[in-house]
């Protein structure tokens, strides 16, 4: 679940039109998600920063501003004294080993309460007269003799019905293949880790591509740290200590008043990516049968631009003009969203 | 961190010496100019990405360099065997650990 525990980053800043559209259109939602769901998410626009450390991170990060304004979403570039002055715990020290050239700021990205988006939208739904069963796994996908879906197979009995939708994460093509369908997606382990709670101190969220990790601080004081994926397909759900080394270790190259900081607890999930890092999200050839899937590492900061292109493909029985290029088909037409800078240091 | 045995170097090895390389036993197409779109994209983007026996490639990157294959569950992270680039592919040492 895109929703489960995860490091919160809200951002809209990815490179082509495509993506600007879904992201943006995700950013616009959450803006006024609180009290759609009469829940507060505790979504804070405080600003997302991507730091650039070399010439490349440079001119592709003014690239992707230019993108971004002429698709109207925000973005701006900083000299490394401005991103300094945005952040006050940063390092912009000459003497580092990659030192901060000048950072990509989107103000209006930030991050929002994971726990409360998950209840916000069980509740809201439950009010609608939709019924949550959990620690329920599905068993099967039947088909009737056209191809069509009939309904699925559960640990606690069938459920007929002529539509589904799956958005399984890290399991979709599990799912997927209970229906005869093999689809471009690896699970990986995805690791994060929270410090102990401190007084306010970090007041954005900060991404570095080159040295590997992002971090922010959530409302209760623990900084939230995340960096790449484990290397190999998994779905054990745990990651290898190694990979934490890492990302702390850059950590404290960007922050070393971090240094001394105790980490209180890690953990891993599965996430599933596709070959271009853009999600799958719409019909699929079985009819019935819809998708949403791919997300790869950074599916929560779409979560109600997500949830509502998928409603949308489910009862028209076609996409939104929105979701319409993120097919399943693209993989075979070659039109592919690639996404591998954009999506950062996760992949 | 995973313990993996390199079967040229015939040693057993921290996971950080090596890197993965993907699915194994992933054939390059005889006769590419007769691939029509749907064995391309089957061939560049489809994989198993299966949740119990999986069949991967690793690289000695720290090491001898070279290319060897494995044979690991990825519900348990549990390697079973690995075996050289070019050996046929083995059977999995019964069924996977305990997936459901």
């Amino acid at each position: 679940m895109g929703t489960g525990r995860n490091t919160t980053i809200i951002r809209s800043n990815y490179l082509y039109d495509e993506s600007a559209r879904i992201y943006d259109h995700a950013l616009d939602l959450w803006d006024g998600l609180s009290q759609e769901l009469n829940y507060n998410v505790m979504y804070s626009k405080r600003g997302v920063m991507m730091l650039a450390h070399n010439v490349h991170d440079m001119q592709s990060f003014h690239r992707h501003i230019h993108a971004n304004r002429l698709n109207g979403v925000d973005n701006q570039w900083l000299t490394p004294e401005e991103a300094k002055a945005y952040c006050p715990p940063l390092s912009i020290s000459k003497n580092a080993r990659y030192p901060v050239m000048g950072a990509a700021l989107q103000k209006k990205g930030g991050v929002a309460r994971h726990d409360s988006v998950a209840w916000g939208y069980a509740r809201a739904a439950a009010a609608l007269g939709v019924d949550i069963i959990q620690n329920c796994a599905v068993t099967g996908i039947k088909r009737a003799a056209d191809g069509a879906v009939e309904g699925i197979e559960t640990e606690r009995g069938f459920i007929a019905t002529p539509k589904v939708g799956v958005s399984a994460a890290g399991n979709s093509s599990v799912l997927m293949e209970m229906a005869g369908l093999r689809f471009p997606l690896e699970s990986y382990p995805l690791q994060a880790l929270v410090s102990e709670p401190v007084k306010p101190v970090f007041p954005c969220v900060v991404m570095s591509n080159t040295v590997h990790a992002y971090i922010s601080q959530s409302d209760k004081g623990e900084l939230v740290i995340g960096a790449g994926t484990d290397q190999y397909v998994s779905y054990s759900q745990h990651g290898a200590l190694h990979i934490i080394e890492h990302t702390l270790a850059s950590i404290c190259e960007i922050f070393p008043l971090f240094k001394r900081m105790r980490m209180l607890r890690s953990w891993g999930g599965v996430v599933d990516v596709t070959p271009d890092r853009s999600p799958i999200l719409g019909k699929t050839p079985v009819p019935g049968l819809y998708v949403n899937c791919g997300w790869g590492t950074g599916g929560f900061k779409a979560t109600p631009g997500a949830g509502h292109l998928l409603a949308h493909t489910i009862a028209k029985d076609e996409p939104h003009k929105i979701n319409a290029p993120f097919t399943l088909d693209r993989f075979r037409t070659g039109r592919l969203i690639d996404e591998a800078a954009a999506a950062a240091v996760a992949h | 961190m995973l313990l993996i045995r390199c079967p040229y170097c015939e040693e057993e090895r921290p996971e950080v010496e090596f890197s993965y390389a993907g699915e194994a036993h992933i054939a390059r197409p005889a006769d590419p100019s007769q691939l029509n779109d749907e064995q391309w994209a089957e061939y560049l983007f489809i994989r198993t990405n299966a949740r119990g026996i999986h069949y991967e490639r690793w690289c000695h990157r720290h090491g001898c360099a070279r290319y060897f294959n494995a044979v690991r569950d990825t519900v348990t992270d549990k390697l079973q065997m690995t075996y050289k680039a070019g050996e046929p592919k083995p059977d999995a040492i019964g069924p996977s650990g305990g997936d459901k």
